[in-house]
């Protein structure tokens, strides 16, 4: 899986935010399909407790990017990486790391909403239970405490036996993150969580994403720019699967240090 | 017009108009042929069970026939036609059929008084009754009405008697036997065994002796022993409800007991259990090696070349003749693997052998073979629907792979499942090939369950509906008097089928139904 080490590629001076406790740090990380480079020589930090957010033309490596923060490409045959994680300081591919439990530990919400076909109350202690041990009584404040914190609580509170797929889609979206909140993740990975939602369930979503900032690191990836402004800390934004520039959000959408950049945003792209 | 919107939903556009007319055309063609399929075994079949009419037929030379009218063809060379009469009486006459000339027939009657008796030798006989009673006092002045009460009386009785006997054989003679059988000189068992065995025979002795005395439509007389009679009926003089009654007592009969008369008459009931009970156990074995196979292929193998031959190789097995099928069993289970089983387990019974020969659970595994494919490829098509990122979602949350295919991706493969096992169990159900080769009996009195332990006996022989069709239509004495029992039987043979599908639609539906919608695309 892992590609005989070279030198890292030129790129890799880690932008960095002193003032900010990180919580991933990628180092030089290059991710191909078979021949097809996704990605290459990516570094940057992942700042503790704050909404990243990657954007990028379509194709760029944002889910690729995305997906390798907790290890999905592992099935995946094809795909080969090199470089670095390290999620608080440890490598997350080193040998003694049990992939699912850092699966528990960074959580990810998908683009089209994915409950399982099981009742609403069983999709959020879908994780609980695979890690067993509680008791029932436990097991349903951390189903209600999940649902209260991705704000579905009280459409739902009703109905939790009913199942899942009788949601509307923004609803189900909310399950998806109570589902993943209810393991209690460190990180929570969210690849375009809104596109498929109206911009009602969408602005639900951002109200969302920006009240869980307090409890846990997230990272966004989206094509909406003005959902990048309006929920993240920082931004990144990925070409070619290339790290083109990496900056608090305020600076980057107002004050680009390269036109790369800035065509992007202002939408002047060739 | 009103066809068309009825078809096209008054939708298509006009230019379609003819390739909607072939379409609804082929598909209202097909219907119409299956209906008519069925209509045909339906009627031919139940009717059967009807207690027609008989008629007492005088021929312009004397002779006087009496029976049931079959069917009619035209004779040679436009000489009128002739008629089929089923006439019973194998034992006066030697066969039950008679073909009259039409232009020669004088009067035909109704008399009320005709009787038909079924009986467990000779088959029907039909004609009139002249008294009961024993052998030695009988005589024919008794009056019609009397010895029609006096024999119904009879054989209610004997009915009676025959149960008691079944009741005594079960649960008086059958413990002893076994008890002896553990201690040979139990001398309480064995004073018991000879009493029990003596009232048997007393028994016995008590339903010989009475006969009816019978006559044929031309005067000829028969002593009749009672305890060879089953039933007896005068259809001229039943009411139609009366007629209904007995039709639904035919029906069950059929349904329920076993066949006689070398499978010529009786029920199919051993045929019945043996098919289902086969089916089932087919289901059994071949539904964990299929959905395992498929989790192999879909989720753990490498996909590369060698995984799509394998693919393909299985679809293809699909396609083997079933008869192969039916050889491999003989050769791999019964002589093989039954051989082996045999010479370790039960050589103290060699050279008879108890596994080494065809029965219910080489069959059983000769179908789960031939059905294997189906299940595969309609679990593996299932397998592969299921959408990433339900799969995703699972290992997002810690689950590992394990856990991922048995928590939420095999629950969502389960309708796919049992479209499998209803393809199976359709294919299965209607298979006689290879059941030939490895374990369907002609008859076989013992069904494969009963109280005795291990109460499955999986080594035993059974019947089945498909072999028992084949054996009543072309083993028989009389083919054209087994021709309605054919098209029962056939009859029965769909609706099992029918009922083993539905069993599993409505399983499907019901793992469907559970949540309701589908998911968004
Ligand atoms: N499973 C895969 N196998 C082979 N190539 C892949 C695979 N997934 C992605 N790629 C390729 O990797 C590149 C990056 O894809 P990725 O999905 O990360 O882009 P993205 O930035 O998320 O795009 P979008 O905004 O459209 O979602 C693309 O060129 C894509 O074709
Ligand atoms: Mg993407």
């Amino acid at each position: 899986m892992t590609l005989p080490s070279r030198p890292l590629p030129s790129s890799g001076s880690i932008i960095d935010f002193p003032a900010e406790a990180s919580c991933f740090q990628i180092e030089g990380l290059g991710l191909a399909y078979g021949g097809k480079r996704a990605l290459r020589g990516i570094s940057l930090r992942v700042p503790r407790h704050r909404v990243t957010a990657f954007i990028g033309p379509s194709g760029c490596g944002k889910s690729t990017l995305l997906r390798a923060l907790n290890r999905l490409h592992d099935l995946n045959e094809e795909a080969s990486h090199e470089g670095r994680i390290l999620l608080e300081g440890e490598d997350i591919h080193a040998p003694e790391v049990a992939v699912d439990e850092l699966r528990r530990r960074v959580g990810m919400v998908f683009q089209v909403p994915n409950p399982f076909p099981m009742s609403i109350y069983e999709n959020v202690a879908f994780g609980l239970r695979l890690q067993g041990g509680l008791t029932r009584r436990r097991m349903d404040d951390i189903v209600e405490w999940a649902l209260n914190a991705a704000a579905l609580w009280d459409e739902v509170k009703d109905r939790l036996r009913a199942s899942a797929w009788s949601l509307s889609g923004g609803q189900q979206q909310r399950l998806v993150i109570a589902r993943s909140l209810a393991v209690r993740p460190e990180v929570l990975l969210l690849d375009e969580p809104a596109s498929a939602l109206d911009p009602i369930s969408t602005l639900k979503i951002e109200e969302l994403i920006r009240s869980l900032k307090s409890q846990l690191t997230l990272v966004l990836v989206t094509h909406n720019m003005q959902q990048a402004a309006r929920v993240s800390d920082y931004t990144a934004f990925l070409q070619d699967g290339e790290l083109v520039e990496y900056a608090p959000t305020d600076t980057l959408f107002t004050n680009p240090s390269l036109r790369r950049t800035e065509n992007y945003i202002t939408g002047r792209m060739a | 017009m009103r066809a068309w919107r009825w078809f096209g939903r008054g939708r298509l556009p006009r230019s379609e108009g003819p390739w909607a007319w072939l379409a609804a055309g082929s598909v209202a063609l097909s219907l119409l042929m299956l209906g008519g399929l069925l209509l045909l075994i339906a009627g031919r079949g139940l009717g059967h069970f009807w207690p027609a009419a008989v008629v007492q037929v005088e021929m312009e030379d004397g002779r006087v026939v009496a029976g049931r009218a079959v069917r009619e063809l035209p004779l040679e060379r436009g000489k009128g036609r002739e008629r089929l009469y089923f006439t019973g009486n194998r034992d006066l006459d030697g066969q039950v059929w008679h073909w009259l000339p039409v232009d020669d027939i004088a009067a035909i009657e109704r008399p009320a008084e005709l009787v038909v008796l079924e009986r467990r030798r000779h088959g029907e006989f039909i004609g009139r009754l002249i008294a009961v009673g024993d052998r030695e006092a009988v005589r024919d002045a008794a009056p019609q009405q009397a010895a029609w009460t006096r024999l119904q009386a009879r054989l209610a009785a004997l009915d009676q008697l025959r149960a008691e006997r079944e009741r005594l054989r079960r649960e008086g003679l059958r413990p002893l036997i076994r008890q002896l059988d553990a201690d040979p000189d139990d001398s309480g068992a064995r004073r018991a065994l000879a009493e029990a065995n003596a009232r048997i025979y007393d028994l016995q002795q008590a339903m010989r002796g009475e006969v009816a005395l019978l006559e044929s439509a031309d005067g000829r007389r028969l002593h009749q022993p009672l305890d060879e009679v089953l039933r007896a009926w005068r259809p001229n003089a039943m009411s139609p409800a009366h007629k209904l009654a007995a039709w639904g007592g035919g029906v069950w009969r059929f349904l329920a007991e076993g066949p006689r008369d070398g499978n010529s008459a009786g029920g199919v009931w051993p045929a019945i259990f043996g098919t289902v009970l086969m089916v089932l156990l087919m289901s059994l074995l071949v539904t964990p090696f299929g959905v395992l196979a498929a989790v192999y292929l879909n989720e753990v193998a490498h996909q590369g070349r060698w995984t799509n031959l394998v693919r393909i190789a299985v679809r293809n097995l699909a396609g083997v003749p079933s008869i192969v099928y039916g050889v491999f069993g003989l050769g791999v289970f019964v002589y093989g693997i039954g051989g082996s089983l045999d010479e370790w387990f039960f050589s103290d019974t060699l050279p008879s052998p108890t596994f080494g020969t065809g029965g219910l659970l080489w069959a059983s595994l000769t179908l789960a073979l031939l059905t294997l494919p189906v299940v595969i490829v309609a679990t593996e098509e299932g397998l592969a629907r299921i959408p990433v990122e339900q799969r995703e979602g699972a290992l997002a949350l810690g689950a590992t792979r394990f856990e991922t295919l048995s928590r939420v991706v095999l629950p969502m493969a389960v309708p796919a499942m049992l479209t499998g096992v209803i393809l199976a169990v359709a294919r299965a159900a209607g298979e006689v090939a290879p059941l030939l080769l490895v374990g369907v009996a002609k008859l076989a009195p013992q069904v494969p369950v009963d109280g005795e332990f291990p109460f499955l006996h999986l080594e035993r022989k059974f019947m089945h509906l498909g072999y028992h069709i084949y054996d009543t239509a072309f083993h028989g004495s009389d083919v054209q008097a087994a021709m309605p029992l054919v098209f029962a039987t056939a009859l029965l043979l769909v609706l099992v089928v029918l009922v083993l599908n539905l069993t599993a639609i409505f399983l499907r539906h019901h793992f469907r139904a559970r949540h309701g919608v589908q998911p968004r695309p």
